[in-house]
């Protein structure tokens, strides 16, 4: 096993002491402890592993109320997908809608109608009504989503 | 009375035959523990140990009412609480046992850093310490999911999250970690499997390997008494000691009683991952002094982001304590330094201001 040369001869020697008992029994134990690594190892770490799935694949969603319900100055929480988002309607009366996860630790922000900001109750966080993070720890503005209101219908998408 | 002793002493004589309990007997009739003005500290280890038991016996009996899902956590220990005869009193001890726990833990492991106890030979015993205080802590982590209620749930969230903190792989963790992208159902049985199963595992092996070492060296002196002039004074552990180390026991089971009795563990209300994080939203007040620095960090220290700077700073202060032992060593001869004695005062003002402001402090100033 010290040779390091790479002349021919030189590795037809390594190649037969790598027949004698010793190596052999490295040999064993080395597959062996492979062996165990794919058998036993490997497939405990893939089944820790979640299946991919339950990510809603829905890039748009038609939310469950209709425009008329939500007042200025108010917000509501709803599903998209798995996921929760935030629809507001500023005092000036627009809806903007926004992902609900605080980009600080992930928990669901809130409105404040008392601030007129979206608010994390977790760490104190504050959004304004772009979503931008303005006061405490979250890193970056929150993922804002587009609204369309169609009729009695509200559907936000995602992205853009 | 002479029959009955007799069957015991053929007893006695029958295990020992096969067992061999004569080494034993003889450890416990040599076992001194020396006696001085901080032999109270002694007493400590032994009452977490004494708390742990409590936890293994209630969070078994627990395990016959309780229902591991995100649909039925809940409800079950609804139940549990309202209809199972003295269900509340089992809970609300496995609650207050846990919060014990964890202050005789903290109260046992500060009491060794100030007086070095940790120096050579007993580094092991110390970092086996310092482990089992993580699997508490992670203990209490796992356990406080699992009723599914609104409070456990954010701070589940929030304190799941901060794994994603770690470079490259954080998000994977996650995964890992939740079951998922979420926390749902599926970080509920997970965190059942760690709280039920593996924890108490690894933590049995390891408080057995840490009782082990601590009758391996027996029970270490401070260096200011051991230098002291004048004799050494000492007790035999059996019975004397034993039968102070059992008063401590029945302190614990008093005030835990009293604790659970008085103040039963609440419920509140149940987790919806679509209602936005309450107000309170707190972890285990023993997460209290990380969960309120990190309130505290800017967005941005430099290029980081603050909790990732703040977290690492957690894990860096954990190791810290972990290799105190090997940090710690004075050269022969030579006056122990003071540094890791006021380093253990600091961690303790730390924490102790930290833990204050996040009871107190405002949440929405």
């Amino acid at each position: 096993m010290s040779h390091t040369s790479h002349s021919p001869s030189s590795s037809r020697r390594s190649f037969l002491d790598r027949l004698s008992a010793t190596s052999l029994s490295t040999w064993l134990l080395r597959v062996s402890g492979g062996g165990f690594l794919a058998s036993v190892v490997y497939p405990v770490l893939r089944y820790l592993v979640p299946p991919e799935g339950g990510e809603s694949a829905a890039s748009s969603v038609t939310l469950p109320f209709p425009p008329a319900e939500l007042e200025p100055n108010s917000a509501k929480i709803f599903k998209f997908g798995s996921r929760a988002g935030i629809l507001v309607r500023t005092p000036a009366g627009e809806l903007r809608a926004f992902s609900a996860a605080c980009t600080h630790l992930g928990c669901i922000v809130q409105y404040r109608p008392d601030l007129g900001e979206i608010w994390c109750a977790c760490h104190n966080g504050h959004f304004d009504l772009n979503g931008t993070n303005v006061a405490g720890p979250p890193p970056r503005p929150l993922d804002a989503f587009a609204v369309n209101v169609r009729g009695d219908q509200i559907v936000v998408t995602k992205g853009d | 009375m002479s029959r009955a002793r007799a069957a015991l002493t053929a007893l006695g004589s029958w295990l020992d035959d096969r067992i061999g309990l004569a080494p034993l007997r003889a450890m416990a009739r040599k076992k001194e523990v020396p006696v001085h003005g901080h032999t109270i500290w002694y007493y400590l280890g032994g009452m977490t140990l004494f708390l742990f038991m409590v936890q293994i016996a209630t969070g078994v009996l627990l395990l016959f009412y309780y229902r591991p899902s995100a649909e039925g956590a809940y409800e079950s220990i609804q139940f549990l609480m309202a209809e199972v005869q003295f269900g509340w009193l089992v809970r609300s001890l496995h609650s207050w046992a846990a919060n014990l726990m964890i202050v005789t833990l903290f109260v046992h492991m500060f009491s060794v850093m100030l007086v070095r106890a940790y120096a050579p030979p007993r580094d092991l015993t110390w970092m086996t310490g310092v482990i089992l205080l993580v699997l508490a802590m992670s203990f209490g982590f796992t356990g406080y999911l699992l009723p599914w209620n609104e409070l456990a749930y954010f701070a589940t969230r929030v304190g799941t999250q901060i794994i994603a903190v770690v470079p490259l792989v954080g998000d994977f963790l996650l995964r890992i970690l939740r079951g998922g992208d979420d926390v749902t159902g599926a970080t509920l049985t997970r965190f059942y499997a760690i709280h039920v199963a593996l924890l108490p595992a690894v933590t049995v092996t390891l408080v057995a390997l840490h009782v082990f070492l601590v009758q391996r060296h027996g029970m270490s002196v401070p260096d200011e008494v051991e230098r002291a002039p004048g004799p050494k004074r000492s007790m035999p552990f059996f019975p004397n000691f034993f039968l102070r180390d059992l008063v401590g026991w029945l302190i614990a089971l008093a005030i835990l009683a009293g604790l659970a009795a008085y103040m039963p563990a609440e419920l509140g209300p149940k987790a919806d991952p679509f209602a936005p994080a309450p107000a309170g939203i707190k972890p285990e007040w023993y997460f209290m002094f990380m969960f309120q620095t990190l309130k505290y960090l800017p967005a941005h220290i430099l290029t980081f982001e603050g909790e990732a700077v703040g977290i690492m700073a957690f894990a860096l202060g954990g190791l810290f304590l972990f290799l105190v032992p090997v940090l710690d060593r004075p050269k022969p001869g030579a006056k122990p330094s003071r540094f890791f004695f006021w380093a253990g005062i600091a961690i303790i003002v730390f924490i102790v201001v930290m833990t204050y402001l996040g009871y107190t402090a405002d949440p929405t100033a």
